[in-house]
């Protein structure tokens, strides 16, 4: 079942002036529920306009967004239903934290949906610790941690509002590799227990190959392929045409196979190593 | 909510008046701004409407940016108008009725008065916001200033902070609609509810964006200080300003209209204004 439906959308962004921008062309688009959904594409594709636009941030030119059977922009004045439904992580999150402590400010989208006292307790600590929070840092001013831990109160601030659909632009930008497995592997744990559906935007085809049931690639506005990541990295040449990449490990297994050591479809180092030594 | 501000709007352009120099563009708007005041009769008036029009004509900019900038004073016009038409009293009444009394000299008073307002806009932007880059702005006042550095008033500083904050203004409006669109993202609700639930709703907006204010800053001083700035002092310039012979003759012809205004408030003094 579609928990999010794009029909027919358009976007222009400053509609009437000389800056007039056509962001999105006619995007039809289909997110499963509770699969980990993957949008790539270059920078100015068109991504981050997607992701404001299922939330209700921004609002389409044409074309309806429709999220769990129900027409955002029907009635316009309960737009905040929408926000509730699907929360948003923004690029660059941390940066959105204000409060005195984390636990207040992960409490404060469960606060702005009206929850009793009680219930957002509850949510704030299970989204803490899906976000891997420590407890010892949920009293300390959210100013005080460092960057990685930050980028997780600001996902647990999100994952406390209980979305049906989460969607992350760039969850991982500006993280080590420690952390960027870290955050990556409890999205995945969070959408394992709870079920719900998630869309990540990023440019790290790894990450996408990791983690991602379904990848959907755009450029220029527009959506120009989706399917599972098998479907999507078999399509090399395309994508390099497109100025995009595929896993590192993907490239090493072409290389391999031009000398003729067949590998078949590669695109994770754990697959990889698993077909290797089968060869060896 | 859309931000859209028409402050340091520049229209980039290559026209005579973008490549003036600033500085003679600064001391010319305001010698241009007293003529504005100076103009007293139909023919003077005339004459400035007539400058206007060459001004909008040589800085190339569509009309319609220029009815957008008067836009948001058309209320202050309209009402300065307005209290002219019925407040001046004058010899003959126009039109009486009841308590109004409306005077031909108080129609004359409100038409000039509109007329100069709206020139006022028009040319002081023509001459400094439209065709003058912000940091060529600042660069010609830095230079007008300079004598006032003689009397130990840091003037090269003050210009550079004017500099960097108007820099800074697209960047924190920026900065700005991302924190609000992330905090409506957690169901932030700007737009209802009373006085103080609405001040309230701007601390998770305010706090993000001082953070970020302050954290901009800090970088800017470390970067600044990487390139070894260390104030005014032995500073040379990249651009070095230099007034041509068309920067004369552009202020030769601002001076030349100053004294037209003047001989024709005396000499052709059809529908002379009042005091006001």
């Amino acid at each position: 079942m579609a928990i999010v439906e794009l029909r027919g959308i358009n976007f222009i962004y400053n509609k009437g002036t000389p800056y007039e921008t056509h962001a999105l062309k006619d995007v039809d688009l289909c997110v499963n529920e509770g699969e980990i959904t993957g949008l790539i594409g270059p920078t100015g594709s068109g991504k981050s306009t997607l992701v404001q636009l299922i939330n209700g941030i921004l609002k389409p030119t044409d074309g309806d967004v429709i999220l769990d059977g129900v027409n955002i922009w029907e009635q316009p004045k309960k737009i905040r239903e929408a926000r509730f439904k699907a929360g948003v992580v923004m690029q660059y999150p941390e940066y959105q934290l204000f409060a005195d402590t984390v636990r207040d400010d992960i409490a404060f989208g469960p606060k702005n949906m009206g929850l009793g006292e009680e219930e957002i307790n509850e949510r704030v600590e299970k989204a803490a610790s899906f976000a891997g929070l420590d407890p010892s840092v949920m009293s300390r001013s959210p100013f005080d941690l460092s960057g990685g831990q930050k980028r997780r109160a600001a996902l647990a601030g999100v994952i406390a509002m209980e979305p049906k659909v989460l969607i992350l632009d760039e969850p991982a930008a500006g993280l080590d590799p420690g952390g960027r497995a870290e955050v990556l592997g409890g999205l995945k744990k969070y959408q394992r227990t709870v079920g719900s559906s998630i869309i990540i935007v990023s440019h790290s085809m790894e990450d996408m190959a990791n983690y991602c049931d379904r990848i959907v690639v755009m450029t220029d506005g527009k959506i120009v392929m989706t399917g599972t990541p098998s479907q999507i990295f078999a399509r090399y040449n395309d994508l390099i045409g497109l100025g995009l990449d595929v896993p590192r490990v993907t490239r090493v297994a072409a290389a391999l196979s031009r000398r003729g050591i067949d590998l078949g479809e590669v695109y994770t180092v754990g697959y990889a190593v698993e077909k290797l030594s089968e060869l060896l | 909510m859309k931000m859209d501000i028409a402050f340091g709007q520049y229209c980039h352009g290559d026209s005579v008046l973008h490549r003036l120099d600033p500085r003679v563009k600064i001391v010319t708007a305001i010698v241009f701004i007293v003529e504005i005041f100076l103009a007293k009769s139909a023919a003077s008036f005339a004459l400035i409407v007539a400058a206007t029009v060459l001004l909008l004509a040589l800085s190339g900019i569509s009309p319609r940016i220029i009815l957008r900038g008067i836009r948001p004073i058309v209320f202050v016009i309209l009402f300065t108008a307005v209290i002219n038409i019925f407040f001046v009293r004058g010899e003959k009444p126009l039109v009486e009725f009841w308590v109004i009394k409306i005077y031909p000299e108080g129609l004359i008073n409100a038409a000039f008065i509109a007329i100069r307002i709206i020139v006022l806009i028009v040319s002081t932007s023509l001459f400094l916001t439209y065709t003058t880059t912000p940091i060529a702005l600042t660069d010609g006042l830095e230079q007008l200033l300079s004598p006032l550095s003689k009397i130990k008033l840091p003037v090269h500083e003050f210009s550079m902070m004017m500099t960097i904050a108007l820099r800074f203004i697209p960047t924190l409006i920026e900065e700005t609609e991302k924190i609000m669109n992330a905090q409506k993202a957690r169901g932030a609700d700007f737009s209802t509810g009373g006085l103080i639930k609405r001040a309230r709703a701007l601390i998770p907006i305010m706090i993000p964006l001082f953070v970020s204010a302050f954290r901009r800053a800090d970088e800017l001083a470390t970067a600044m200080e990487c390139r070894c700035y260390t104030g005014g002092k032995g500073r040379t310039r990249l651009n070095v300003l230099k007034a041509g012979p068309a920067d004369l003759i552009f202020a030769l012809c601002v001076v030349a209209l100053g004294a037209a205004v003047v001989l024709l408030n005396i000499y052709v003094p059809f529908f002379k204004v009042g005091i006001y």
